[in-house]
C-alpha cells in the first residue's frame, strides 16, 4: 500500500519517542557486567554524581560531572591548545575533581585509520592500558578526541565478541601487571558539556543572543556506534544527535540549519596530513561554503579536534580563490569558556586558530586587542625569564568586559 | 591501468593487475576474509547506494563503498585486488557509509583490506605511505599522532602566513598555556611518563605491530626498534 505525502508529514510532526526494550541493537553494557561476573574483566563504576541522558534509541547512558580523567587528543593538545585548556577551565569554575594524566597516550586511532601499520590486537592492548591507567588512579575516564571515543567504542565491541582478542590483550596487559578494565560508559566531553549546559548559561557574563552560529556534529561522534551518541527529542526532533546544539542553545546562540550537516569535515586522516587537496576541497565547498551561502552564520562549532582544525585551516586556500569562506571555528567548551568570561588568550588560545576570528569578537563587543596586549605582556615576561609560563592562577579568574 | 571515466566499471572485473598471479591475490583476499572482524563488516549488499551518497571520497574520486561491499560479498577476487592495491587509499575513514541499512561497514572493510595490503608489503601501499612515514615515527615514540613543532611552513604552505606565526613563536606561546601537561611542550601533544611509553613499546613489539612496520619501511623499521629496544632495556 502507498504512503501519502500527508502520512508521512503526519507522521513526522509528532516528537520522536524511543523504547529501549525495541531498540535494534544489544546493550552492550549487560554483556560488559556478565563477562565482570567471570572474571574476565573489570567493569570500572561511573561515580556517584553523574546525570542520565538518553540515548539514540532510549536507554539511558550515565555522565559523570566530576571524579574524572581526562583522555587529552594528540590533534587537540598538538594544534588546538585553547580546546583543551577550555575544557579545564569549566571545570576549574564550578571546583570540579578532574585529573590531567601524564600516564596516558594518545589511542593511536589516527595512525591506524591513516596507515594501517598497526592491528586489532594493537589498538585494543592501547585502550585497555589506558584505561587501566584510568582505573588505578580511581578516577573516571573522559575522553576528549571524537575518533578516541568512536574508535574506543568499536574496540568494546570487538573485546566482548571476541575472546580470542581478550586473550591476548590479557596476556600483554599481564606484562605490565595491569588489568583488562572496561568503564561502564564511554563517555565524549562534549557529553559533560552537555549535561552542564544550564549551569554554564547560569554563570554566563556575555550576551551571545546576537550570534548565529552552524554547528557540525562530528563523524566518529555518533555514526561509529551510532546508538551510544546523546539524543534528544526538543533538538531537531530527536532526529540528530543533541550534543553541542544544546549547548549553543542553552547560551542564547541562534543555531542555523544548513543542508550538508551529515557530512564529514574531509579531515580523511592521510589527507589532512599528506593529500589535503582533498581535505581542503571537501571542508571548504561541502561545509563552510554552503553555510555561507544559505545562512551566512558568525560561527560555526563542533566537537572535535579534526574537524576544528580541517574546518579552520582549510579556508586559507579558498579564500586565495576567492570562494565564499570566512567563518571561525571553535569547539564547544572554547564558546562556553568564552561565555563565562574565559580569556580569550590565555584560556580559549584564540591565536592558534587561522581563520579571523576578529570579526566574531567585535559583535559580541569584546576588545580583544585589550586582551592581545594583557597576553603580550605575558609573553614579553616569559620572554624575558621572569615568568616561566601561564598557570591557572592567571587564567583562572574570569574577564569582566566593559 | 589507472582508472578514467571511460574504463571505470563497477559491476565488472577487469583485471587490472595481470602481472599477479590469481592464487596471490586470492591468498591475499582470503586474508582479508578470515579476519575475525570480517563477518561483523559485511552482511550482503543491496546495492542501494545510500553509502556512496554520504562518501566524501566518492565526491573527488572514483571511489565508491558500494563496490567493495559488492565485490566483496561476490569475492570478486580481480576486483578485490584492484581496490587494495588502489582504492583503499581514497577511504576518508569517516564512517559515514555506517548508514547502510543493510548494516554493512564498508570503511571497517577498508581498515581490513588496508592491514593486509601493508602486512604483505603491496608496492602501491609503500609509495602511498612513503609521505606519511614521518608521522608513523612520531605516533610510534611518542604515543601521540601530531606535535606543535610540525607546525611549519613549509609542511603547511596552504594552511597560510599564519602558520610562520605559530612556528616563530612556538617556544613562548607553549610556555602560554595554563594546562599543566601542555605547557612547554613542544616536541609531543603532552608530557608522557617514560614508563608509559616503555609500555606502549611493550605494546608495539608484543602485537606484532613492529614486524608490520618492518614490512612497509625497513629503514624506519631500523630508526624505531633501535630506540625503544634500547629504552626497553634500560628501563
Amino acid at each position: 500500500m502507498t504512503t501519502t505525502v500527508e502520512e508521512i508529514l503526519e507522521r513526522k510532526s509528532h516528537a520522536v519517542t524511543r523504547d529501549a526494550e525495541v531498540a535494534p541493537t544489544h546493550d552492550i553494557r549487560e554483556a560488559l557486567f556478565e563477562l565482570e561476573a567471570k572474571g574476565e574483566i573489570v567493569v570500572q563504576r561511573v561515580p556517584e554524581n553523574h546525570v542520565e541522558v538518553t540515548t539514540k534509541y532510549g536507554r539511558t547512558k550515565k555522565i559523570p560531572i566530576d571524579h574524572t580523567w581526562h583522555h587529552k587528543s594528540c590533534g587537540q593538545c598538538g594544534h588546538i591548545p585553547g580546546y583543551t585548556s577550555s575544557i579545564y577551565w569549566l571545570h576549574r569554575q564550578f571546583n570540579l575533581d578532574y585529573l590531567d594524566p601524564t600516564d596516558q597516550t594518545s589511542c593511536t586511532g589516527w595512525n591506524y585509520y591513516a596507515s594501517a601499520t598497526s592491528n586489532a590486537a594493537a589498538q585494543a592492548a592501547v585502550m585497555s592500558r589506558n584505561f587501566a591507567a584510568a582505573y588505578e588512579t580511581g578516577y573516571f575516564p573522559t575522553i576528549h578526541c571524537g575518533t578516541s571515543y568512536g574508535h574506543y567504542k568499536e574496540i568494546r565491541e570487538q573485546l566482548v565478541h571476541h575472546k580470542e582478542l581478550r586473550d591476548e590483550v590479557r596476556r600483554i596487559l599481564d606484562k605490565m601487571g595491569k588489568p583488562l578494565v572496561i568503564p561502564e560508559e564511554l563517555v565524549h566531553y562534549s557529553e559533560w558539556v552537555h549535561v552542564m549546559r544550564k549551569k554554564f548559561a547560569e554563570k554566563q557574563t556575555v550576551d551571545m543572543s546576537m550570534i548565529r552560529a552552524t554547528v557540525h556534529p562530528a563523524c566518529h561522534y555518533y555514526k561509529i556506534v551510532a546508538e551510544d551518541a546523546i539524543y534528544d527529542p526538543e533538538i531537531y526532533g530527536g532526529q540528530r544527535t543533541a550534543t553541542v546544539t544544546a549547548t549553543l542553545e542553552s547560551l542564547g546562540i541562534d543555531v542555523a540549519d544548513y543542508s550538508t550537516w551529515f557530512d564529514c569535515c574531509g579531515f580523511g586522516f592521510r589527507h589532512v596530513l599528506v593529500q589535503r587537496d582533498f581535505t581542503r576541497s571537501f571542508s571548504t565547498l561541502r561545509k563552510i561554503e554552503v553555510m555561507k551561502n544559505e545562512v551566512n552564520p558568525d560561527l560555526t562549532v563542533t566537537h572535535d579536534t579534526g574537524c576544528v582544525t580541517t574546518l579552520d585551516k582549510s579556508q586559507f586556500s579558498a579564500k586565495a580563490h576567492d570562494r565564499n569562506v570566512g567563518i571561525p571555528v571553535l569547539s564547544d567548551a572554547q564558546v562556553a569558556a568564552l561565555a563565562m568570561g574565559a580569556h580569550p588568550f590565555r584560556v580559549v588560545q584564540f591565536h592558534w586558530h587561522s581563520t579571523d576570528w576578529r570579526p566574531f569578537l567585535d559583535k559580541l563587543g569584546i576588545n580583544w586587542q585589550k586582551y592581545w596586549d594583557e597576553f603580550q605582556n605575558d609573553l614579553e615576561l616569559i620572554r624575558a625569564g621572569q615568568k616561566s609560563g601561564i598557570t591557572w592562577e592567571d587564567a583562572d579568574k574570569p574577564v569582566v568586559y566593559a | 591501468m589507472p582508472t578514467t571515466q571511460e574504463n571505470w566499471n563497477p559491476g565488472k572485473s577487469d583485471n587490472r593487475h595481470p602481472e599477479v598471479s590469481y592464487e596471490e591475490k586470492e591468498r591475499l583476499f582470503l586474508e582479508v576474509k578470515n579476519d575475525p572482524r570480517y563477518e561483523d563488516f559485511l552482511y550482503g549488499c543491496y546495492e542501494c547506494g545510500i553509502c556512496v551518497s554520504t562518501c566524501p571520497s566518492a565526491r573527488f574520486y572514483d571511489y565508491s563503498p558500494r563496490v567493495i561491499a559488492q565485490a566483496m560479498a561476490r569475492e570478486d577476487i580481480e576486483r578485490v585486488y584492484d581496490i587494495i592495491s588502489e582504492d583503499i587509499w581514497n577511504c576518508a575513514q569517516c564512517f559515514s557509509c555506517l548508514r547502510c541499512p543493510r548494516g554493512n561497514n564498508p570503511g571497517g572493510l577498508v581498515t581490513l583490506l588496508r592491514e593486509v595490503a601493508v602486512k604483505n608489503g603491496l608496492q602501491e601501499t609503500k609509495d602511498v605511505l612513503q609521505g606519511y612515514s614521518r608521522v608513523i615515527y612520531k605516533v610510534m615514540l611518542k604515543g601521540n599522532q601530531v606535535s606543535p613543532d610540525m607546525l611549519q611552513p613549509d609542511f603547511f604552505p596552504d594552511w597560510g602566513p599564519w602558520v610562520g606565526e605559530f612556528s616563530k613563536n612556538m617556544p613562548v606561546w607553549r610556555k602560554a598555556i595554563p594546562v599543566d601537561t601542555l605547557r612547554g611542550v613542544t616536541d609531543a601533544a603532552w608530557k608522557t611518563d617514560r614508563k608509559t611509553l616503555l609500555e606502549l613499546y611493550t605494546i608495539w613489539f608484543e602485537t606484532g605491530n613492529m614486524d608490520i612496520i618492518k614490512e612497509i619501511d625497513e629503514g624506519l623499521f631500523d630508526l624505531l626498534a633501535d630506540v625503544m629496544q634500547e629504552e626497553l632495556e634500560e628501563g
